[in-house]
């Protein structure tokens, strides 16, 4: 699956996109959220707080407990400052 | 039906507000918004707008849907500026027509909430002396402001 990283996640991350390829074991947003963690320093800081990143599934706002199963794209990012 | 459009340039509030009621008999009323990019104590040069493009226009519509499931509405138009915004420029702007006045009011005050805490967008700010202050941080009263609207009715 395709992940986009926006704001303080992208730069901490370092990277805009990626592909990735989670193990069957990762099922939810979370299960996604703690396998990046452990991806190096960068993903550890991005995700150091899990509830202060929000997600997208396919460009639609998700929780932590949705399933990612068959998603195109996950999308990680902080809350919205729009407007 | 609403009409919603992410860009980079500046819009013109009037003639959009106006073509929401041009040539129709039915609009009663037009109710508009124009977010402005604010300056506090003057020293911000600019502020940096990012988002998640294709998202950004979804997450709009939705909202544009929501508003429309709610209210009777005739007509809405959504934009969102992204990138480099100086101070007093105008940020974001939201129009709904309506036959009365209560529900073009309801539903341009819900589409602002929804804007400021749905739609993928995220505010830096630059300062005048060059320096990249970091990323804006969410302001509750917005999260509450929205929360009104999915409060059970």
């Amino acid at each position: 699956m395709k992940a986009l990283y926006f704001a303080w996640v992208r730069e901490r991350v370092g990277r805009a996109e990626e592909e990735l390829n989670p193990p069957s074991t990762v099922k939810t947003v979370g299960d996604l959220v703690a396998w990046l963690r452990e991806r190096g320093e960068g993903y550890a800081q991005a995700f150091d707080k899990p509830s202060a990143v929000r997600a997208a599934l396919d460009r639609v706002h998700a929780r932590e407990h949705a399933s990612i199963a068959g998603a195109r794209e996950v999308a990680f990012f902080p809350p919205m400052t729009g407007g | 039906m609403a009409s919603v459009r992410v860009q980079q340039q500046d819009f013109d509030p009037g003639a959009e507000a106006e073509a929401l009621a041009r040539g129709r008999t039915d609009v009663g009323a037009v109710v508009s918004f124009v977010g402005h990019c604010r300056d506090e104590g003057g020293s911000l040069a600019a502020l940096e707008l990012e988002h998640y493009p294709g998202m950004a226009e979804e997450e709009i519509a939705r909202a544009a849907g929501e508003a429309e499931a709610r209210w009777p509405l005739l007509g809405a138009t959504l934009i969102h500026r992204y990138g480099r915004i100086m101070p007093g420029e105008r940020i974001v702007f939201v129009a709904v027509a309506a036959a009365h006045r209560g529900a073009a009011f309801a539903a341009a005050e819900m589409l602002m909430d929804y804007l400021k805490t749905r739609a993928p967008f995220w505010k830096r700010a630059i300062r005048s002396d060059g320096a990249v202050e970091g990323w804006i941080e969410t302001k509750r009263e917005d999260d509450q402001s929205a929360a009104r609207w999915s409060a059970a009715d």
